[in-house]
């Protein structure tokens, strides 16, 4: 038994645990664990079974920096997906957003960050070496520039597009502007002028 | 309770908690300022927290030497406007780290913000690469760093500047530093207080290749002047950012020479 476990008792421990995941707070840690203590064999035990396997098996894809319990990941060794397009984004939660859309078959790299001065990630910090020798590697057709819309996302962006124009494959960024159900009233002015700029 | 409300430029914004982030601003009239935003990660407020963003700001605080709280109105996205253009981003996000980095906190320099506000519309424009390094010279100048590019330090030619001495920070003409030349920096033509105008380089008339050496001259020095002078005692060095433009510019426009 911990010092925490001890001080706090079982139940408490779990409370300042589960109070510590994004979206959280101490009160509705307190309603999460009752829920869960409440039902023991339907959720808790599942639950911490599932914690357990994940906490065991789930490690990064040394190939594209994806999350998965198989080494390399699931997509990167899905032969139906297009392996000539990667696409490159800053973290897993991109990957999820896109995987959500349903509409692109190719296979990702994960950079693991933008550049930003105030977190302290700076070039050396993205995993560029290994998406330049997984280019040397297997020339893919096209890198895709899937990088946030914000400053240190397109900062990263030209530097990686920097890094890519001494190798022969082409790249492409997302095109930026209009929302789906966006009232231009409603937008902001860098949204509607890069609108303007990317018009068709 | 402590109030006011001001204009300012966003410099940097780091996350806070879930949905809050602690602002750095360059303020009209309180120099620069953090505070916390809160709900800074909803849709609305996301895109006033860009750096070089301009807005109207609302500072409140029980008392004056805590952090505050920002509220913010009509942001004025700026970098939205160059973040086709790499080097232009670049020069932006500098400026902002070297403010973020260098200035101190709530000591007023309303010069600085008003070049930035200038520094920011000729970004946009075909003279942007000089009218930074001329911002760089005067931020320089604000903080106590001021550059003598008018006169020979060692009483020489003043119509022939050429050279910049990197301990004194003044001019020197061709004459009295051509002995010493692998030791100086070199002033590039725009900064010369009496250029010699020719056919060749009368304004307007200078070719890219001119140019694109006179950029990498200026950055060149007022990058060793940043470094040896300003951020000699910090900690971190010269802004990341900064060394990124630097570096940037030299491979720009070294292929825009070559």
């Amino acid at each position: 038994m911990n010092k925490d476990t001890s001080k706090d008792g079982a139940l408490g421990h779990l409370i300042k645990q589960l109070a510590g995941l994004p979206g959280l707070g101490p009160r509705s840690a307190r309603r999460a664990a009752l829920h869960l203590v409440m039902r023991k064999e339907d959720t808790l035990r599942p639950l911490a079974a599932a914690l357990n396997e994940a906490a065991d098996k789930i490690q990064t894809c040394p190939n594209c920096g994806n999350l998965d319990d198989l080494s390399p990941c699931r997509i990167c060794q899905d032969h139906h997906r297009d392996h000539g397009l990667i696409c490159v984004i800053s973290g897993v939660s991109d990957l999820w957003a896109i995987e959500r859309t349903g509409g692109y078959r190719g296979v990702y790299h994960v950079l693991g960050g933008i550049l930003s001065a105030l977190d302290g990630i700076s070039i050396a910090d993205l995993s560029l070496d290994l998406l330049k020798s997984r280019i040397e590697k297997n020339s893919p057709r096209e890198i895709i520039l899937a990088l946030p819309a914000t400053v240190d996302g397109q900062a990263t962006a030209h530097v990686v597009m920097d890094m890519l124009s001494e190798t022969p494959v082409k790249t492409s960024r997302l095109a930026h502007g209009m929302p789906v159900g966006g009232e231009l009233d409603y937008l902001d002015d860098g949204t509607i002028l890069t609108a303007f700029r990317a018009r068709g | 309770m402590e109030h006011w409300t001001d204009q300012g430029i966003i410099l940097a914004a780091r996350a806070h908690g879930e949905n809050g982030a602690v602002a750095s601003v360059l303020t009209r009239d309180h120099g620069r300022h953090n505070g916390y935003v809160y709900g800074a990660k909803s849709s609305k407020m996301r895109g006033n927290l860009e750096a070089g963003t301009w807005i109207e700001i609302e500072w409140t605080s029980r008392v004056s030497d805590q952090l505050g709280q920002f509220k913010f109105e009509q942001g004025k996205n700026s970098a939205a406007r160059m973040m086709h253009d790499p080097l232009k981003l670049a020069a932006l996000l500098s400026a902002c780290a070297l403010c973020d980095s260098a200035l101190p906190e709530r000591e007023g320099h309303s010069a600085i913000y008003h070049g930035m506000m200038a520094l920011i519309e000729t970004l946009q424009t075909s003279v942007w690469a000089q009218s930074y390094i001329m911002w760089e010279l005067a931020f320089l100048k604000e903080l106590g760093f001021g550059l003598d590019l008018t006169r020979c330090v060692a009483g020489g030619d003043s119509r022939t500047l050429t050279y910049v001495s990197p301990k004194s920070g003044c001019a020197v003409s061709l004459k009295e530093g051509y002995p010493y030349r692998e030791k100086l920096l070199v002033l590039p033509d725009f900064l010369k207080p009496e250029p010699v105008w020719n056919t060749m380089n009368y304004p307007g008339n200078e070719t890219e290749d001119e140019s694109a050496r006179d950029i990498i001259k200026g950055l060149t020095l007022t990058g060793y002047f940043l470094q040896h002078w300003v951020f000699a005692h910090h900690s971190q060095g010269v802004p990341k950012a900064r060394e990124r433009l630097g570096s940037m510019a030299v491979k720009q426009f070294t292929t825009a020479a070559a």
